[in-house]
């Protein structure tokens, strides 16, 4: 188990470098000068010239990235080149409500899809299902852009139930949640329902409900627990699936995380802000895979880690 | 807004040269009506960059430092003319290139420190030292000792001088014109040595300055909160007690909010997709000012590119442009143009008749340079909405007259950089368009029109450059009274003269919007302020 952890972690560390190398490639072999964009439209050549030389940018390209690692390695991440802060400040500021917003949709799609896909699994065949599967095909396949602006207007500006974007209290969590939640709620009440109808076909139900249990009983407690724990190791998988979500519906709620962060930082080739939130989110769907992968052997235990 | 009116009383300010100021200042009348008191909500899509006045340059956080800084000089709320900010009033020698500012007294700092001359020389001395990163550096090329200070032989600016602790004397290598205005600019504001030492580069995120607000809180990514400076040196102003800027809120959703009561004005203005829906609710657009704006929005054309190397072509393309239509598409937010000057600059040639658009004479003049049978071009374009779409009416302009003009489509960075680097044959201007940094016709020059923007990386992206233009408007700079109307006629004729030789279409001059709440009060001039958009924070004030 530790040797597989270990191996893991080493796997998970070559992963990062190896991200971190492409995403600076890209930023650097991308037609767009950041140093002009700091400089902006009024400077002089000398100032553009100074501008860069201070910030490094008239290093060579292997130059550039071995400083970069170099400061990685020590903690720093660079100053944003435009909002003239620390990197690791600004990620900090907004990681926390990046991390809310993901909890808020991990629970908003479990809710919703596991209780769609058990109503599916024990109406299969029927019109209920059928209708279900549809609903969820759809929430799977909605941009979130459109969804999101969609529940804006229906809830905050029409109905009035929830405020209309903004960040702090439960009820602007909700919309967002929601929003980011709903596509994976799609996948859940799909896997839920095949899970489910595995399950009640299995002999031992059958035998729970040849002894004469309730049927009500039979699902809650016999059904449903082994049901849902081969869904419960796909959450670490979500938060690969959040990552390129919240960009959308952190902009669209004005939800202060570092997707919005991100979104911002791209506009403005503000690349130490960019690299930086691109290896907090890498280092985020690794955790998220191995997190899910040294759950399974616990919820089912003919797997084994090696 | 008259601004060849309010130029000319600037110019009888410089001429008159000393005290003429002290007697405009109190030429601003405060309006009768408004009360102390309230916070207003102003909401941003994006993170505010920076409070540093020394590197601020956007038009979000420009209005920003306007309200937490003050320099030498500063302008009459709502206008552009000029007025003494922390300069009670100043001398200007008779050649024009000394400039004695004598400061106002007990004007205080946020930290509590008074103001003093020293403060004066340290500021300009910072802006202008390589290691600040100023991108307004430039825009002080004038005073003695600048191109030490560039080149980083000199840790001073040899022509600025401490006479006492209320006297600053400055010194320029060559007339300008626009001096005071440069004074004016946020790069010139007065900041305090000790607090600049001692946030370090942070300073932007903790500024301490003298205006009449000061920073009480940022919270990075959702908002920042300014508190009124109660020992403001302005008497009676700012009304309002806290702004909140709240960022992070996308256009759309802050017109939402503000239809719901919930902000008091949207920063980043109504969205275009929303536009005609306020416009055609007379509730909301009486909440709607409408102003001009010192702004123009054009093609340019590459001269150093085949086929726009050619006169002939560029007069063609000029005369091919529909510009009428294309302002309708943007729901008549905008007036044609048919020059680089936007009407209420001054210098603007009130009956240049331009190229008129006319497709026939297009074609003759396309077949006359040997272009009978059209070409094949890019028209290269920012991304975002209306963009795009004014992009594709210009390829149709085109296409009548036989040039295919392939649209490419990119992110602004992306555009910059092609326009500088001269890779670009067409650029429609639009989302990089020119605004003036200050009221002068010189800043519509040098950096888009002029030698000194056409090298690489600049922002003259025709690569126009013509040394016989390039002489004159440097003779233009050269006079003392930036209102000379000797100087302005100049300042016409080099205009008319880029012009002739046609590196530019230009298309349209946008008219500016800005919607409020309903509480807010003030002069409409106030949310069409030229200089802080988008409102004067000093002087607007809530009714409830």
């Amino acid at each position: 188990m530790l040797a597989y952890l270990a191996r893991r972690l080493i796997q998970a560390a070559l992963i990062l470098l190896g991200v971190s190398f492409i995403t600076f490639f890209l930023l650097y072999v991308l037609p767009a000068d950041p140093v002009r964009q700091i400089a902006g439209r009024s400077a002089t050549a000398q100032t553009v010239e100074n501008i860069r030389h201070q910030l490094g940018l008239d290093q060579p390209f292997v130059v550039q990235y071995w400083r970069y690692l170099v400061g990685l390695v020590q903690g720093d991440m660079g100053r944003s080149y435009l909002q003239k802060t620390d990197v690791a400040t600004l990620i900090m500021a907004r990681l926390p409500a990046t991390l809310l917003l993901m909890l808020g949709a991990i629970v908003a799609e479990l809710v919703i899809g596991l209780t769609l896909g058990i109503i599916a699994a024990i109406r299969r065949g029927g019109a209920l299902d059928q209708t279900l599967m549809i609903t969820s095909f759809v929430a799977v396949s909605a941009p979130q852009f459109v969804v999101g602006l969609l529940l804006l207007y229906v809830f905050a500006v029409k109905l009035s139930w929830f405020p209309i974007g903004g960040y702090g209290s439960f009820s602007n969590l909700v919309l967002p949640a929601l929003t980011l939640g709903i596509m994976g709620s799609g996948w859940y009440s799909r896997m839920m329902r095949s899970s489910m109808i595995d399950v009640l076909r299995s002999d031992y139900i059958r035998t729970a409900r040849a002894k004469g249990l309730r049927r009500s009983r039979v699902l809650v407690l016999h059904a449903m627990p082994n049901a849902i724990l081969p869904i419960i190791a796909m959450i670490g998988i979500d938060i690969g699936i959040f990552m390129s979500g919240i960009v959308v519906v952190e902009s669209v709620f004005g939800w202060p995380g570092i997707g919005q962060l991100a979104w911002q930082a791209i506009q403005r080739v503000d690349i130490p802000i960019i690299m930086g939130v691109t290896l907090v989110s890498a280092c985020a769907i690794v955790l998220g895979n191995l997190i899910a992968d040294m759950i399974t052997p616990f919820i089912d235990p003919r797997i084994k880690l090696r | 807004m008259s601004l060849m009116k309010t130029m000319l009383t600037t110019s009888a300010l410089a001429v008159s040269l000393s005290f003429a100021g002290a007697a405009l200042a109190q030429d601003y009348q405060p309006d009768p009506n408004a009360k102390p008191g309230g916070n207003i909500i102003v909401t941003y899509k994006d993170d505010v960059a920076t409070l540093d006045p020394a590197i601020g340059y956007d038009w979000q956080n420009w209005s920003m430092i306007k309200s937490l800084f003050d320099g030498l000089m500063d302008y009459v709320p709502g206008t552009t003319e000029l007025r003494p900010g922390l300069a009670e009033s100043y001398d200007v020698s008779d050649d024009g290139m000394t400039f004695t500012f004598h400061l106002r007294p007990g004007v205080k700092f946020h930290n509590g420190r008074e103001m003093t001359a020293e403060d004066v020389k340290y500021s300009l001395d910072r802006v202008t030292n390589p290691a600040t990163q100023s991108p307004g550096a430039g825009f002080f090329g004038s005073i003695m000792g600048y191109d030490a200070m560039a080149d980083g032989s000199a840790s001073e600016l040899s022509g600025v001088e401490v006479v006492d602790p209320a006297t600053v004397k400055i010194t320029l290598s060559r007339p300008d014109a626009t001096f005071l205005h440069v004074m004016a600019l946020n790069f010139a504001s007065i900041v305090p040595k000790e607090a600049v030492e001692k946030w370090g580069a942070d300073f932007g995120k903790h500024p301490v300055g003298t205006g009449a607000y000061k920073l009480a809180d940022w919270t990075i990514g959702q908002q920042l909160v300014f508190a009124k400076n109660t020992d403001y040196w302005r008497a009676g102003v700012p009304y309002l007690d806290q702004i909140t800027f709240e960022v992070g809120q996308e256009p759309i959703v802050a017109l939402l909010r503000l239809q719901k009561g919930e902000v008091d004005v949207p920063g980043d203005g109504i969205p275009p997709a929303k536009f005609e829906e306020v416009m055609n609710n007379p509730a909301e657009k009486a909440r709607v000012v409408e102003g001009g704006q010192l702004q123009t929005g054009y093609i340019t054309l590459n001269v150093k590119m085949p086929p726009f190397d050619n006169l002939k072509v560029r007069e063609a393309v000029n005369m091919a442009i529909n510009k009428k239509r294309i302002t309708q598409m943007i729901n008549g937010r905008a007036i044609p143009a048919n020059q680089p000057l936007p009407p209420s600059m001054p210098g603007y040639i009130k009956d240049y008749k331009g190229y008129s658009f006319d497709d026939a004479a297009a074609k003759k003049l396309l077949a006359e340079a040997g272009f009978a049978d059209g070409f094949t071009t890019e028209l290269y374009v920012m991304n975002t909405d209306p963009n795009p779409r004014i992009a594709q009416a210009i390829q149709q302009d085109l296409k009548a007259i036989g040039i295919t003009a392939e649209i490419k489509s990119l992110a602004q960075a992306n555009v910059i950089e092609a326009g500088g680097a001269g890779k670009a044959p067409m650029i429609w201007s639009g989302g990089m368009a020119w605004i003036a940094d200050f009221p002068d016709p010189s800043n519509f020059y040098g950096p888009i029109l002029g030698c000194a923007g056409a090298g690489e990386g600049g922002w003259n992206w025709s690569k126009f450059c013509d040394p016989e233009i390039d002489a004159e408007a440097t003779k233009a700079d050269s006079f003392t009274d930036p209102a000379d109307p000797k100087r302005l006629a100049m300042w016409s004729d080099v205009y008319a003269k880029v012009m002739e030789q046609a590196p530019w279409v230009p298309v349209f001059n946008e008219q500016r919007y800005t919607m409020k709440s309903e509480r807010m009060g003030g002069a409409d001039n106030l949310y069409v302020d030229p200089v802080s958009i988008p409102v004067n924070y000093d002087y607007v004030y809530v009714t409830k």
